[in-house]
């Protein structure tokens, strides 16, 4: 019989998620010190029930001697959800209005998607690009900090049962054919058009310590860093914002906000409900 | 009823509410007051896909501004935050909010059990949770944390809710402080209104 209220009642302190933040920091050189505790604690607690350890003291110490160990840490401790066309109305201002204007001035497209996760942002990216008819003319980065979720955005392959959520989003996106349209069904697991991807590099990155390594004309960093606490988003948005043309676009997530960081007077809003906005600084 | 409230000892409040809650929380919304000292914070189960019209409808009657909050939003004395369509919403260190998009709790984004954890947490004793009719067990171990952090746990008496799953599960899960239909629940925020009223004279 399943317990009807899973809880091993421990609580994380404080004082553990830092001994771990340590060590992982010294041992390998992540740095999750100033991700969101309110999260970053349950990652931990799911962590512990995940592989049945009775303390944090006890994963410090799997961490510190099986280094094999580390890359599944990583998986777990990052939060991978994520749907294709998430947001549909964000989608359409992209199609209809974002992209058009990049193109007025340029005719080629660079698009980083920061915190990628499984790669279904970058799908839906190249399919809107593709019903433009403009796929070729963009250089599209796609990265994250998982190694494995890097892996299967690759692969390009989905459980079928994740495709009902993708395919309404993209119904409300309105696209112009069918999301069916764009994937093969094989062995029960959506399999989606390599061609898509002909001008997408995935590369595995960090945007706690990773540095500038090129510049774009939009970049989506949506619900990554939630995740993280107000400094950390600082230091974040200032790698953003340098990391973009003048006159380049971000977007994030539709419920986070610039609001309330340093940087916010570089950008205006062209979107408020959609939460993009433009470089206007250097 | 006797509501036993020591002098401005609460910091907050969070309401959980699921299927057959929505006119409760109008309900509540409607009475406390304008000046009503504490943030109050609502999860209520929705369509993850609809991000409109939801706090618009709980401004109507409202006294008091109703708000989505954006992530990472300093917590205000006095307002009231509802978790938007598709997220978590978690109270952070720093008197802030956090937003978070992990996966679905008891089959729901926002949870209810995220947001009380949280909250309990982070407000320790100083927190007072309500729960309100509902069709699952979501909320249940968040009114456990509370009642661990001594906080104070109040359920609305399942006779009372249209569905009674969410309060049934709470009361088994944990020790409520008061089990009471929606209108002694309604009496005990006009109590807590006039308590912090009092205090300040
Ligand atoms: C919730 S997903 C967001 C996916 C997608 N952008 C969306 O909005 O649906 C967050 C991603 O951020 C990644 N991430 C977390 N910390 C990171 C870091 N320091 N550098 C790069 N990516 C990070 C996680 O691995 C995860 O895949």
């Amino acid at each position: 019989m399943t317990p009807l209220f899973t809880d091993n009642g421990n609580d994380i302190d404080i004082a553990d998620v830092r001994k771990l933040t340590d060590l992982v920091k010294q041992r390998y050189g992540y740095d999750f010190k100033d991700y969101a505790m309110s999260s970053f604690r349950r990652r931990i607690k799911r962590v512990l029930e995940l592989y049945k350890l009775k303390s944090v003291d006890k994963l410090i110490a799997i961490l510190d001697s099986n280094t094999d160990f580390f890359e599944e840490f990583i998986s777990e401790i990052t939060v991978n959800v994520t749907e294709m066309f998430r947001d549909p109305t964000f989608w359409k201002i992209l199609k209809e209005q974002i992209i058009p204007n990049i193109l007025l001035s340029h005719d080629k497209i660079s698009i980083w998607h920061a915190g990628c996760s499984s790669g279904e942002e970058v799908y839906s990216m190249s399919i809107v690009l593709q019903e433009m008819g403009i796929l070729d003319k963009a250089r599209i980065v796609a990265t994250d900090l998982d190694t494995a979720i890097i892996k299967k955005a690759q692969s390009g392959t989905y459980s079928m049962k994740n495709m009902d959520v993708n395919r309404k989003n993209y119904q409300r996106y309105m696209g112009v054919h069918s999301l069916d349209d764009y994937f093969k069904e094989v062995n029960g697991e959506a399999v989606m058009d390599k061609a898509l991807m002909q001008n997408v590099s995935f590369r595995r990155h960090d945007l706690v310590q990773g540095a500038v390594f090129s510049k774009f004309d939009l970049v989506l960093c949506r619900n990554v860093m939630i995740y993280f606490n107000q400094t950390l988003q600082n230091n974040v948005l200032n790698r953003l914002h340098e990391s973009l043309f003048k006159y380049g676009y971000l977007a994030i997530g539709s419920k986070e906000s610039l609001i309330w960081c340093e940087i916010a007077n570089k950008f205006i809003v062209v979107n408020n409900e959609e939460k993009i906005y433009k470089k206007i600084k250097d | 009823m006797n509501f036993n409230l020591p002098d401005n000892k609460y910091k907050a409040i969070v309401i959980g509410g699921s299927a057959g809650s929505f006119q409760l929380v109008t309900r509540i919304l409607a009475t406390v007051s304008k000046d009503f000292a504490l943030p109050i914070f609502l999860c209520l189960h929705r369509l993850k896909h609809v991000r409109n019209g939801f706090v618009e409808a709980l401004c109507i009657k409202s006294n008091k501004p109703v708000v989505e909050p954006y992530d990472k939003e300093p917590i205000k004395r006095g307002m009231v935050y509802l978790a938007p369509a598709n997220y978590h919403l978690c109270i952070e260190l720093g008197n802030t909010i956090a937003l978070s998009s992990e996966d679905l709790v008891n089959n729901s984004r926002p949870a209810i059990d995220h947001t009380f954890e949280t909250a309990a947490y982070v407000y320790k004793d100083k927190l007072i949770g309500i729960l309100l009719s509902g069709a699952n067990k979501d909320g249940a171990l968040g009114m456990k944390k509370i009642k661990e952090a001594g906080g104070l746990t109040v359920v609305q008496s399942p006779e009372d809710s249209l569905i009674n799953a969410m309060p049934s599960a709470a009361i088994a899960a944990t020790n409520i402080d008061y089990v009471m239909p929606i209108d002694g629940i309604i009496d005990f925020l006009i109590e807590l209104d006039r308590s912090y009223k009092m205090a300040n004279i």
